[in-house]
């Protein structure tokens, strides 16, 4: 990333949304939204000291990068690894921002004078020739699954937060401890929690399976618990994944077939008591258990981010019946989008682990290396044109094609089809009440051509067809 | 003399088009009444396209492309047939065209058996009713 | 002094409104007279058909043929001026498209003589008279014209050498089509005079956006804005499919274009681009949502084929 970010090429526009697109391929315009960080970018080295200096003298919100185990002031880095190195202010925390009332001894601390309250959004704009969209995915929202008593339990985790739990940079520097200080002896790891649903989400979301594994194996590395996965395949495709499914068996990891249906606090034994009971069925011997342990996590799924509609729109990309946005073809055309020039990167289009995501992201890049040096765009000969003396300026066409390919000419006074956005659908033509648009190779004198020519009385006996 | 309807289909190239292709490549049993024009999108039909059909002679006409909301190649071309279709179908009620001769729905390219069932029940509810004989109503109903 | 232009008008099954268009020429009609002698114009002067019979064929310069084909006297004339005519020129919307009579298509001769003659509510005849082609009296027999089943256009039953369309015609639109002809300025054979290419919406001055129509409405639903375009406002006008020329007469005082001007060039079917254009930009991303707009539209028919049936593809109800 800080190569990245270092690159002369590159312009990073973070703390940024995208707030439109307009054009065609080798030709889009990207309006940016930059919000204020309140910092000066170009000065802050990420010192730190802003932080230490902070009005609040212990961290009291909820950090996000540490899944809200762990606490940030309301001046923070988002996390160790970000890029820029750069700190920034939540607005919805930070005293100044909210009343103005503050000593801003953040402000005094940075001897960079980098800190800025009066920082505006920006709004930026970019022309670009390609698009490449890699917004990645949301987590499974595990509260949807009641059953599961996430939200309800302390003691039941998602597998994003025991990541942030078994690491050494995390909330706990790597201590896999309950919400009380204690160490969990027995663990269970629900595999499929949104996937592989019909209730919730109906694909498998690929990269659970290993990451319970991987979970199963740091947590027992670090408490000595005795961890159990609740599983209905196993999937370990790729490169030594099956081999360190393998070792797993071998470390005393107990595997429990079945879908996961309850896990609650209400204890039929003793041994029960003050635990979280697994009620499963383990379909390998054909008996429904109940297992007690200290810690649950939910393997949960991935899914599409929640705006993904209203970016898919602004991209005029469509999406897959699952959500992620649509690959131009589900075998031969993984990075493409049915629109040319926007292409897709990693999760963005399904879910995926490190390595694939590596693979999807370089064709993406390669895609567009090709498209911007050839220079110029082979389109189809299908589309749409409207004739300038028939138009009469209804505008009944414009607002029909999916693509918005179609614009209003003020000057004079007609519609015109951009060849390069237009795909050929057709619809257009079908609507323009004045037969001013014409569908090249599907015109209404070629398709009425056909109907006179199929329905013509054939020149031998009556009511013979062949 | 046995009533042999004629039909024609206006398919999407992407979605009805291809599970007829399809159909066509599994030998699955379809009557031979059934000629197709294909469109790139059910979004290209115009009413007038129908009205024609029926002009020249066809006895029965069907109009099918993608699922929508999603399916649709060029993303929603789809529901510009299904905000059109609807109207067509009172008009040609108007005019006096039996319900049962214009059929429009949907068949993605993965159901070829679908449009197998379709262009057998259609052809034979078509000949149930007849022939429709349109040129005829100008021409021989003048007494 | 060049030879005066024979020129002959002829209603068939019209309202007379064509003829009241060539009265609009207002003074012109003096200078009609000085360039022309009108030789056959049953509501103006006392020519007989059988003055016409009598002409050599191609007598007439320029015959104006306003009215449908209703019956068996129409289709007569039709080919007696056809023949006694060198150009014939379909004058207005009924001997172009049909207009109102060819909404009679909707029905038979049987239903619509059972509701004149015997149903509607003041029809006063006890003894069910039903009007025969054929009658025998103490004087003899007498016959009137068949009425036909169904309304053609006098294209549909002769060759027509050019067309001019409006409910009615527009007087200037006239007056241009007169001096063409005097000068020898006509087009090639089969087109379309007094007339423009592009539609009404090109001459109309209200101001048109995208269109995303919620609800359709009937002229009485609701007061338009005088604006806004009256399509964008739900009202359905026919503007963006007929033919301009007129002068966008209608939409000038906020009523929605009925259509009267014909097909734009090209437009196989009038009702059908029209038709095609409103469920189009119907506001509605699913079909309950679609239909259920679409359903709010009182009279398809009636509407789309207001003035075109008789010339549409399907050209009448089937019987």
């Amino acid at each position: 990333m800080m190569d990245a970010g270092r690159h002369p090429n590159i312009t990073l526009l973070t703390n940024s949304e995208v707030a439109a697109v307009s054009g065609y391929v080798g030709n889009f315009k990207v309006t940016v939204k930059k919000k204020p960080r309140y910092i000066k970018e170009e000065l802050c080295v990420g010192c730190l000291q802003c932080i230490d200096a902070c009005t609040y003298k212990e961290a009291k919100f909820a950090d996000e990068f540490q899944m809200g185990l762990g606490k940030r002031k309301p001046v923070y880095l988002p996390f160790p690894q970000a890029t820029p190195q750069v700190v920034l202010i939540d607005p919805q925390r930070c005293i100044q921002l909210k009343t103005g009332k503050c000593k801003k001894t953040c402000a005094a601390a940075c001897d960079r004078n980098a800190i800025d309250f009066e920082q505006k959004e920006e709004t930026v704009e970019v022309d670009v020739g390609a698009i490449i969209i890699s917004t990645g995915f949301q987590p499974f929202d595990a509260t949807r699954i009641p059953a599961y008593g996430y939200g309800r339990y302390p003691n039941v985790y998602t597998g994003l937060e025991v990541e942030r739990l078994t690491s050494a940079s995390g909330p706990t520097a790597g201590e896999v401890i309950l919400r009380d200080g204690t160490r969990p002896k027995s663990v269970g790891i629900v595999h499929c929690v949104g996937s592989r649903d019909e209730k919730t989400n109906r694909y498998c979301s690929r990269v659970c399976c290993m990451y319970s594994l991987k979970l199963a194996h740091m947590v027992k590395d670090h408490t000595g618990a005795q961890v159990y996965n609740f599983y209905i395949d196993m999937r370990t495709p790729g490169k030594s994944y099956e081999e360190f499914y393998d070792k797993l068996l071998s470390e005393d990891v107990r595997f429990i077939r079945g879908r996961v249906a309850e896990v609650t606090d209400w204890a039929v034994k003793p041994e029960e008591e003050g635990k979280l009971v697994i009620r499963v069925e383990d379909t390998l011997i054909g008996v429904v258990r109940r297992i007690p342990v200290d810690m649950v996590i939910l393997s949960t799924g991935l899914e599409p981010q929640a705006d993904a509609a209203s970016v898919a729109s602004m991209f005029g990309i469509s999406r897959s019946a699952d959500g992620f946005f649509a690959e131009a073809h589900p075998k031969l055309r993984p990075v493409e989008t049915n629109t040319d020039g926007v292409y897709l990167a990693g999760c963005s289009q399904g879910p995926r682990d490190v390595p694939d995501t590596v693979a999807h992201a370089g064709a993406a890049a390669s895609m567009t290396i090709a498209l911007l040096n050839r220079g110029q765009v082979t389109i189809s000969p299908t589309v749409a044109s409207v004739d300038e003396k028939l138009c009469s300026a209804c505008k009944t066409c414009l607002s029909i094609c999916p693509y918005q390919a179609i614009v209003f000419n003020a000057d004079k006074n007609i519609a015109v089809v951009n060849d390069a956005l237009c795909k050929g659908c057709g619809t257009c033509a079908a609507a323009c009440p004045a037969a001013a648009i014409t569908a090249r190779h599907f015109s209404d004198e070629q398709i009425v051509a056909q109907i006179e020519g199929l329905l013509r009385e054939p020149k031998t006996a009556e009511g013979a067809r062949p | 003399m046995n009533f042999e309807p004629k039909i024609i289909a206006f398919l999407c190239n992407w979605c009805t088009y291809t599970a007829a292709d399809a159909a066509g490549v599994a030998r699955m049993e379809q009557p031979a009444n059934v000629d197709v024009i294909r469109v790139m999108c059910t979004g290209r039909i115009e009413p007038m396209f129908v009205l024609k059909a029926f002009a020249e002679g066809a006895d029965g006409v069907i109009v099918s492309g993608c699922h929508p909301p999603g399916d649709c190649h060029y993303t929603n071309g789809n529901f510009k047939t299904f905000r059109r279709m609807p109207l067509l179908e009172r008009i040609l009620s108007q005019f006096g065209i039996e319900d049962g001769r214009f059929h429009w729905g949907w068949i993605s390219g993965a159901e070829a058996p679908k449009w197998a069932e379709l262009a057998r029940t259609f052809t034979e509810q078509v000949r149930g009713l007849g022939p429709l004989n349109w040129k005829d109503q100008l021409a021989s109903k003048e007494d | 002094m060049a030879e005066k232009l024979k020129l002959a008008l002829y209603w068939a099954a019209s309202c007379g409104g064509c003829e009241i268009a060539i009265v609009e020429l207002r003074e012109k009609i003096l200078v009609v007279d000085q360039v022309a002698d009108i030789l056959f114009w049953p509501v103006a002067i006392d020519a007989k058909y059988k003055d016409v019979e009598a002409m050599p064929d191609g007598h007439i310069d320029v015959c104006l043929f306003n009215g449908a084909i209703r019956t068996s006297e129409n289709e007569h004339l039709a080919h007696l001026l056809r023949k006694k005519s060198k150009v014939l020129v379909a004058f207005g919307s009924c001997a172009n498209e049909g207009c109102m009579p060819g909404l009679a298509n909707l029905y038979d001769r049987q239903s619509i003589f059972d509701y004149v003659y015997l149903e509607s509510p003041s029809t006063d005849n006890p003894n069910k008279v039903v009007p025969q082609t054929q009658n025998k009296m103490p004087e003899g027999e007498i016959q009137i014209p068949k009425f036909y089943q169904t309304v053609k256009t006098l294209a549909q039953t002769v060759d027509v050498d050019y067309h001019i369309p409006g409910c009615p015609p527009q007087a200037p639109q006239i007056w241009a089509v007169i001096e063409a002809i005097v000068q020898g300025k006509l087009p090639a054979k089969g087109s379309v005079v007094g007339a423009n290419e592009k539609t009404v919406c090109d001459e109309c001055k209200h101001d048109r956006k995208e269109k995303a129509v919620k609800q359709f409405y009937r002229t009485y639903e609701i007061i338009p804005s005088s604006t806004q375009c009256l399509f964008d406002q739900g009202l359905i006008c026919a503007g963006p499919a007929t033919r301009g020329g007129c002068g966008a007469l209608c939409t000038k005082v906020d009523v929605p274009c009925r259509g009267c001007y014909g097909p734009p060039p090209h437009v196989v079917d009038q009702g059908a681009a029209l038709m095609s254009a409103c469920a189009s930009v119907v506001d509605a991303d699913t079909e309950e949502e679609a239909a259920r707009i679409v359903g709010g539209i009182a009279d398809p028919i009636g509407t789309f084929y207001r003035f075109g049936l008789a010339a549409s593809l399907l050209h009448r109800r089937k019987i």
